[in-house]
């Protein structure tokens, strides 16, 4: 059976713990938005498409570029009351760091129509994980919630 | 899961993990707590404790409270000494939500007077004081007047009528942390936190009404100096920080610091969420002046929410809040870092002393405590989980072995994601009513991710913060009514 781009793991005390998995850097990447979104959101998959922005984050490796990455979106929906995920993205690493660009779409916060689950306030360092297993990439993130 | 076999018991209540525990500590670990929340401490909390001792500038130990456990980098109910001058500042030994820290309100009401009324009650307070995700705060403010607030604090709240002088004089530094610079505070955050104002937040945040028993007390001249006088009082505590716009200055400057540090100051990285920088380097004293706002935010959180607080028992019960007794008894943060003089070695120093989910308490005669509070030691809020309520304590000379830091709640001992598997937010709703407590949630998970068990059992923690003296009981508060976030 095929593992799951994303699953949220009991044996954290605190907060949130999610392993993402996907068979490219773009991949793994977009699982983890997806899980983020799926701990804030109920029925993720219902979010329309009514707001779209772009992205350009640059860090010293991949680990903290993905840290950067789900912070920005923490930070688009705590203080501008967006939810969004990635349509397109696209992960390099380059000699002097990584590099993300992303096309994000998604729609504002609607307290009438969208169910919100955890305050996700923040992506955190802690255990943070982006290795190459088995011929697929596997990030470990936990949520400050 | 058993503690390492290093630990050594210097004395009941106070256990020693020696310098040798782990390369580079300079300084022991210290755990103040009972054989049984010894024994029940995950493994992490040692091994975080240990890379807590090996900072530049800690002073005397790496202390651990009765209640610790995993945090991010630091433990929670870590407490850490860095000397001013050469050591460090870390964001990770305060905590991402700066100054969250618990609000006591007394009342001159009985139980039997609020029974009657208790639903009624928790829904007012659950419609008026905004909880849950992304619900916005109930003070409107541009971005100067914000940028006040992180100035001044509770005194803002105050200021501006959401308030009374003497809330001030019971609040930890009188509501406003000395140093705030809000040009040491990104746009982002600030943007973050523009609308959370008078907002409870989610997670572990709440707001309850308890009442005392006669069988809760267990000081009755401190509880009585505490205001805490009457048959089945009734009380009001919550717990709530600095919201996103803490969370924003501490991930500012987490980043700024792990740039920062193996090239500009030459530390290295032992835990990410370890990140520091030396408190005497620009980095370091910026980010001060950015928690300090931060800190501030949170007063002034607290303090309008006191005002909405008195505000809904005032139109509820048709009398003043004066005429209603209410009276703010303490408010306390646990996660800071603060300049203070402390007696070591027998010579005062000035520390920066990092609390992470750990509460000052300061003893008997301390020049910083109200003058009448000054002989009973200050006010000590241990928060409970929901169905077990919380402790007063108060604090205690011999708190001088932890910096004067105390517990500050019960601890988790399972996450989030396997207690909503262990019990429904529905049921345990029911469950909880059935026992007499009315609950309002923002949401059906939060409710269930919050369950009594999921934590450590709160009259351990407080009994183990007595027998390591750090503060002592004063009063057990039972919840019939609360407000998750």
């Amino acid at each position: 059976m095929s593992e799951p781009p994303f699953e949220f793991l009991e044996d954290v005390t605190s907060d949130l713990c999610f392993v993402a998995r996907g068979g490219s850097l773009s991949a793994v990447f977009a699982a983890a938005a997806e899980a983020l979104l799926a701990a804030t959101l109920e029925e993720p998959a219902a979010l329309r498409e009514t707001e779209r922005r772009r992205l350009e984050l640059t860090e010293p490796d991949l680990e903290l570029l993905l840290l950067a990455f789900l912070n920005e979106l923490v930070f688009l929906r705590d203080a501008r009351q967006l939810l969004l995920r990635p349509r397109e993205l696209w992960v390099e690493t380059e000699p002097a760091g990584a590099r993300l660009r992303a096309e994000l779409v998604g729609e504002r916060i609607d307290p009438g129509r969208h169910r919100l689950l955890a305050d996700v306030k923040a992506a955190t360092a802690h255990g943070l994980k982006l290795a190459f297993e088995e011929g697929r990439f596997r990030a470990t993130v936990t949520l400050d919630v | 899961m058993p503690a390492p076999a290093a630990i050594r018991r210097v004395r009941p209540g106070l256990f020693e993990l020696a310098p040798g525990f782990r390369p580079g500590m300079r300084v022991p670990v210290r755990v103040f707590a009972s054989e049984k929340l010894l024994a029940e401490m995950d493994a992490t909390v040692f091994e975080q404790a240990a890379h807590v001792a090996t900072l530049p500038g800690i002073v005397e130990a790496s202390l651990c409270m009765p209640d610790a456990h995993w945090g991010y980098g630091f433990p929670i109910g870590g407490v850490a000494a860095m000397d001013v001058r050469d050591g460090v500042i870390s964001p990770g030994g305060i905590g991402f939500d700066i100054n969250c820290g618990m609000r006591l309100v007394r009342t001159g009401l009985s139980f039997a007077e609020v029974r009657p009324k208790l639903r009624e009650l928790v829904d007012a307070l659950a419609d008026r004081v905004p909880a849950g995700v992304g619900r916005p705060g109930f003070v409107d403010l541009d971005r100067d007047s914000f940028c006040e607030v992180l100035r001044k604090g509770a005194r803002w709240a105050v200021e501006n009528g959401y308030g009374v002088g003497d809330d001030l004089a019971r609040t930890e530094a009188g509501g406003c942390f000395p140093g705030a610079d809000p040009s040491r505070v990104s746009e982002r955050a600030i943007e973050r936190g523009l609308r959370q104002i008078g907002t409870l937040g989610s997670g572990n945040h709440y707001l309850e009404i308890q009442v005392l028993h006669p069988e809760g007390v267990f000081d009755a001249r401190r509880a009585s100096a505490f205001g805490l006088d009457l048959p089945e009082q009734v009380v009001v505590m919550f717990h709530c920080g600095s919201r996103g716009f803490g969370h924003q200055v501490a991930t500012d400057y987490l980043q700024a610091f792990l740039r920062a540090m193996p090239t500009k100051f030459g530390l290295p990285i032992i835990d990410r969420e370890l990140a520091c920088a030396p408190f005497a380097s620009q980095e370091g004293r910026d980010y001060y002046a950015a928690m300090c706002c931060a800190a501030n935010m949170s007063f002034a959180n607290r303090q309008v929410i006191l005002h909405r607080v008195r505000e809904v028992f005032s139109d509820l019960f048709g009398r003043s809040p004066e005429e209603l007794g209410i009276r703010q008894v303490y408010d306390v943060a646990h996660n800071t870092a603060k300049l203070e003089r402390h007696v070591v070695g027998g010579a005062e120093r000035s520390l920066l002393v990092h609390r992470k989910g750990a509460t000052r308490a300061f003893p008997p005669g301390h020049p910083e405590l109200p003058p009448e509070y000054r002989e009973a030691g200050q006010p000590v809020i241990i928060g409970g989980s929901m169905e077990t309520g919380s402790f007063l304590l108060a604090g205690q000379a011999e708190g001088a072995a932890s910096f004067f830091s105390s517990a500050h709640g019960s601890g988790r001992t399972m996450s989030r994601t396997r207690a909503r598997k262990l019990v429904r937010g529905s049921d345990l709703k029911r469950r909880m009513e059935a026992r007499g407590i009315f609950v309002r949630s923002a949401s059906w998970r939060g409710l269930a991710e919050e369950a009594g068990f999921a934590y450590k059992s709160v009259e351990e923690v407080a009994a183990a913060t007595e027998e390591a003296g750090l503060s002592k009981r004063v009063a057990h508060l039972l919840p019939v009514g609360n407000v998750k976030g």
